[in-house]
């Protein structure tokens, strides 16, 4: 193959996964460029949380190859995964916010205990990351169990971003937030991306923030990646799937499995 | 049922159970001596288990060291019994009951305590964010937990050796007649360095089986609510059942 093509960000080759008999992730491929603002789009519970998850390394896939700058760490552990993870931010779907620690600790988590950054300049950061996602610094001594789901939701997204990651996840950003503050989240992920030049991996099944947020978009069927493009693509995909996903209709090809 | 195909599923169950712990066990001691270490949660941890369980720890070891020397008593069918109830009260408690008595109680405080913490943070998914940010686990939540327990339980027991010798000693003097000095004396010759050097050893190896057994359990919680309570009933029962099988191996070691 000719090497014109810059190296991907992160790399998923026949990536599968399954939990006893069941089958989530049947043959992932995927690949996401540098400073690529990529949103995965599929119906719930087709696999979008256990796919991130393989690729930081929290779950084992069965087989197939991840690699993230060219480097395979689908099989890595201990030491060298905690190296490949600090490339890494991730924002939890239910936020996964320590409940023994105030809030500023939490979002200077990843730089106190990770990084080994003296407490009071963490702080500082904490605070500037609070203010980004709309927080200000009395909430940074709070409890997480003090806060409201879409304040955690927040306090997580400056916890993933706090130390400054080049590859963010995040799992639901703006699912329970009010439609000004999903904007506003929707604005920091863009800034996020185009200023800081970092590669975003996005689930969502909120298409107002897709479109916003995402360069390109995949969307992910019975554990396969069944559509991938361009995001101004996406309402001229040709694929019914795609077509019934991002209308929200209930006839389609894809059928829920709900009983009569 | 096939009850030959339940023994055999039971049986292969319980290897993959050995063999989980093993593995659990292995990575729990290797973060013991890796960096980085958390000094401050180690103080913590050592605050939560022994302090807080001293209040616990006294009233049983008190109680027990009373019942025992009134049994003593009374078995001794009072033939000798003015050297005898100092002498049993102190070797049993300092070498057997004291130990054993002290972790179980603080088995079914802490390594259930421990298990329903670090349950929850499992399923709410709190570990998997601690290895995002670059933090191992075991090192922040499992080896804090050991290194505490570890220093802890054998001052508890200490503590617990000289309150339950006191209730003895309570029992004795006030209510079967005994004489002050004399008990003290006669327990303080009996007494040798190695009872309660050994009850401490074992006190150690059981502040490890309550902090270990509560981590693994909490670790490998699943399923919300429901697991966490079952991670936490089984901590306490497996840590129990493995602090008198540990005891009797230990006894049998030491005195033979
Ligand atoms: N640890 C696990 N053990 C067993 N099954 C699991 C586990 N994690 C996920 N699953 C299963 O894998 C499937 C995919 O789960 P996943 O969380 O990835 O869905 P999702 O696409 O993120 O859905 P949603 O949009 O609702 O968040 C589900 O059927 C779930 O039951
Ligand atoms: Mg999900």
């Amino acid at each position: 193959m000719a090497e014109s093509t810059p190296p991907a960000k992160i790399e998923l080759r026949e990536v599968r996964k399954s939990f006893g008999p069941k089958v989530v992730l049947d043959g992932i491929n995927l690949t996401v460029a540098p400073g690529e603002s990529l949103v995965i789009i599929g119906g719930s519970g087709t696999g979008k949380s256990v796919m991130l998850k393989c690729i930081l390394g929290l779950l084992r896939p069965d087989s197939g190859k991840i690699s993230v700058d060219g480097e395979d760490v689908t099989r890595l552990t201990g030491r060298a995964r905690e190296k490949a993870n600090r490339h890494f931010g991730m924002l939890f779907q239910g936020g996964a916010l320590f409940d023994s620690l105030p809030v500023w600790e939490n979002v200077a988590f990843g730089l106190t205990h990770g990084r080994g950054m003296a407490r009071r300049e963490a702080k500082g950061i904490a605070i500037e990351k609070l203010a980004a996602v709309g927080l200000n610094k009395d909430v940074g001594e709070l409890r997480p169990s003090e806060l409201s789901g879409g304040m955690q939701k927040r306090v997580g997204l400056a916890r993933a971003i706090a130390a400054d990651p080049d590859i963010i996840f995040f799992d639901e950003p703006t699912t329970g937030l009010d439609p000004i503050m999903a904007d506003v989240i929707n604005d920091l992920i863009v800034k996020t991306v185009k200023m800081v030049g970092a590669t975003a991996v996005s689930i969502t099944h909120d298409m107002i923030s897709a479109r916003k947020i995402a360069d390109r978009v995949a969307m992910i069927h019975k554990g396969k990646i069944i559509w991938d493009g361009a995001a101004k693509d996406i309402d001229s995909s040709g694929n019914p799937y795609v077509d019934q996903f991002v209308h929200g209709r209930a006839d389609g090809p894809i059928q829920m499995e709900v009983r009569r | 049922m096939n009850p030959i195909g339940g023994v055999g599923r039971a049986t292969i169950a319980l290897i993959t159970e050995i063999g989980r712990v093993s593995l659990f066990l292995s990575e729990a001691l290797r973060s013991l001596v890796r960096p980085p270490f958390f000094w401050a949660l180690i103080g913590q941890q050592m605050l939560r288990i022994g302090y807080f369980s001293l209040p616990v720890v006294g009233f049983t070891a008190f109680f027990t060291g009373g019942a025992l020397a009134l049994q003593i008593f009374i078995g001794g069918d009072r033939v000798g019994a003015e050297a005898l109830v100092p002498r049993i009260v102190v070797l049993g408690i300092t070498r057997e009951l004291g130990p054993v008595i002290a972790s179980l109680m603080v088995a079914g405080r802490v390594a259930a305590a421990i298990a329903a913490e670090i349950g929850t943070m499992r399923v709410t998914e709190q570990i998997d964010a601690l290895t995002t940010l670059s933090t191992n686990p075991f090192n922040y939540l499992v080896a804090p937990r050991i290194i505490a327990a570890v220093l802890t339980m054998p001052l508890l027991v200490f503590i617990a050796d000289i309150v339950g010798v006191f209730g003895g000693y309570v029992v004795a003097t006030l209510d079967l007649g005994f004489n002050n000095a004399a008990y003290l004396q006669n327990t303080y010759d009996f007494l040798r360095t190695n009872d309660v050097v050994s009850g401490l050893v074992k006190a150690a190896v059981f502040g490890f089986i309550i902090a270990a057994l509560g981590c693994y359990q909490g670790f490998n919680s699943k399923g919300g609510a429901q697991g966490v309570g079952k991670a936490t009933t089984d901590a306490v029962v497996t840590a129990s059942i493995l602090i008198l099988a540990a005891n009797f191996v230990m006894t049998s070691l030491f005195f033979r």
